[in-house]
């Protein structure tokens, strides 16, 4: 295991020096890879940013169950709230009795229709949210909620988070296409990087064959190559996605608040930007893989 | 012990470059190889370390039949055999240290007994002192003896050499010549390609002559 480690940190380094001998060459690559992931990286995060922003507008969608009336209603009321503890896909649940909705109505300016009546009409009522902005999660609870006794109509807005829904989807389809596209271009870019790289590592190659090394012994420089390349592109991704949300704050920020809205764009935050990074390497490693057994067949 | 049982090698295009050759080598032979120019010598010696695969007949190292031995197993013979060649194949961009410390990073040698083994296969070769300098900065015959350095630092039973000595001035030559019987004398079996058999004479080494790819007297 140590002497594996070793030839590995070997290897590694013996990367690393290859990259530093052509310092134009590997940064021209890397801006390749790093502005091709940029895209799909810098859409992924706008996604994200559209997401928690259609939410803080609309607010988060509700799902309210009115509930029967009854003599015991302590114990319908502790019996519901019990059913909806025991759902995972709840969020939060809030209690809003009769009385207390009948003083918001009198509040939002409805006091005057609401005093001619003789009662309270309204029901005692639970509102609910949930974890999940998948309209499948609100649709099968909510006709589960409607099988409970002592509830006597759901009601659930859920058309704008169909809406929300099915344009998040077509935006995470689109941004797929374009992340296997330019996925694709990287490995291509990394295979004929590593290709130039075995013609210029020939007499290295051949003598370490006749020395005894072993196929896997002189593959394993041009992975880290192209590991540490996808690594440097993918930092430059990054970077570059952080670069556009510090340009755009401000001025997405002046129009939002032409429309009387408070918008905060958000950049990549470490376990995203880990994500960047590790599928740039994994793309690196490819393409170089994929080149090594191309170029390297009689290693 | 090296046996060759009449071994015949031709190549693409018709050229016969060894011709039912039989030959046996004892464990701590010292043998030199002589014959005109496309006898049939190097193609010899590239048998034994699997470079060439023999078209009829079989090349034994120690009770291992290296003609048919599997592609993935070659690597695992070379690393018994030190191996010279007529062009020193040094790398240019790596130090003599780095150089000679290849064969032992190929073979998996801890760092610090890598280290100390270099250092004194670079005393043997009287290039101590010498490591962080680069092959280019060295003559033709410094350059050579990093090769023998490189050859027998992985302490080798069977050290080959093609030519070690062609393009070399005579003081040189013999030095090359030297440093080949002080391996011997060590018990490592040395097979020495060379149009100079009078530099090894004084040592009466085992000689083999080869003609048109046969082999003419022993």
């Amino acid at each position: 295991m140590r002497n594996w480690l070793y030839l590995h940190g070997r290897s590694f380094l013996r990367a690393l020096h290859r990259l530093g001998e052509q310092p134009f060459g590997t940064l021209l690559s890397a801006l390749v890879m790093g502005i091709a992931l940029a895209l799909p990286a810098g859409g992924y995060i706008l996604l994200d940013n559209v997401a928690s922003l259609a939410r803080g507008v609309s607010g988060t969608p509700e799902i309210s169950l009115f509930l029967d009336e009854t003599p015991d209603v302590a114990a319908q009321t502790e019996d519901i709230q019990h059913k909806l503890k025991a759902e995972p896909a709840v969020a939060s649940i809030r209690y809003v009795p009769r009385d207390e909705a009948l003083r918001q109505l009198e509040s939002n300016g409805l006091g005057d229709v609401l005093g001619g009546l003789a009662a309270n009409p309204l029901p005692d009522a639970f509102v609910v949210t949930l974890r999940s902005d998948d309209p499948g999660v609100y649709d099968a609870l909510t006709a589960k909620m409607r099988g409970w006794a002592g509830v006597t109509h759901v009601r659930l807005d859920s058309a704008w988070v169909k809406r929300l829904s099915a344009l998040l989807e077509l935006g995470r389809v689109v941004l797929l296409v374009l992340a296997v596209l330019l996925g694709l271009a990287l490995v291509i870019v990394t295979f004929n990087t590593i290709r130039l790289q075995i013609l210029t590592q020939t007499s290295e190659i051949e003598v370490s064959r006749l020395l005894g090394a072993t196929n896997r012994f002189i593959r394993r420089p041009f992975y880290w190559f192209g590991s540490l390349q996808g690594i440097l592109g993918g930092l430059i991704a990054v970077g570059a996605v952080w670069l556009g949300v510090v340009v755009l704050t401000e001025p997405v920020a002046r129009v939002a608040e032409t429309y009387g809205a408070v918008i905060a764009l958000t950049g990549p935050n470490w376990q995203q930007s880990a994500a960047v990074v590790g599928f740039a390497a994994a793309l690196g490693w490819l393409g170089a893989a994929l080149s090594v057994r191309r170029h390297l067949r009689g290693a | 012990m090296i046996v060759f049982d009449n071994v015949v090698k031709h190549y693409p295009g018709g050229y016969t470059a060894l011709d039912g050759v039989s030959l046996k080598i004892e464990t701590g032979e010292l043998v030199i190889i002589s014959g005109h120019s496309g006898a049939g010598k190097s193609t010899l010696l590239k048998l034994i370390p699997a470079m060439e695969r023999p078209s009829s007949g079989s090349v034994w190292l120690n009770d291992q039949d290296v003609s048919r031995l599997p592609r993935r197993a070659i690597p695992y013979l070379r690393r018994n055999i030190g191996l010279v060649l007529q062009e020193n194949r040094l790398l240019f961009d790596r130090t003599i240290y780095d150089n000679i410390l290849l064969p032992l990073i190929i073979n998996g040698h801890p760092p610090g007994d890598a280290g100390r083994r270099v250092e004194a296969a670079l005393d043997r070769v009287g290039l101590h002192g010498r490591e962080r300098e680069f092959p280019s900065g060295l003559s033709g015959g410094e350059q050579q003896r990093v090769a023998i350095a490189r050859a027998f630092v992985n302490r080798p039973s069977i050290l080959i050499a093609d030519e070690p000595t062609a393009h070399l001035d005579p003081a040189y030559a013999a030095e090359i010549a030297e440093l080949f019987n002080s391996f011997n004398s060590a018990g490592v079996t040395v097979l020495v390609v060379t149009h100079d058999v009078a530099l090894f004479r004084h040592w009466s080494p085992r000689r083999l002559a080869l003609a048109h790819g046969r082999l003419m007297e022993e």
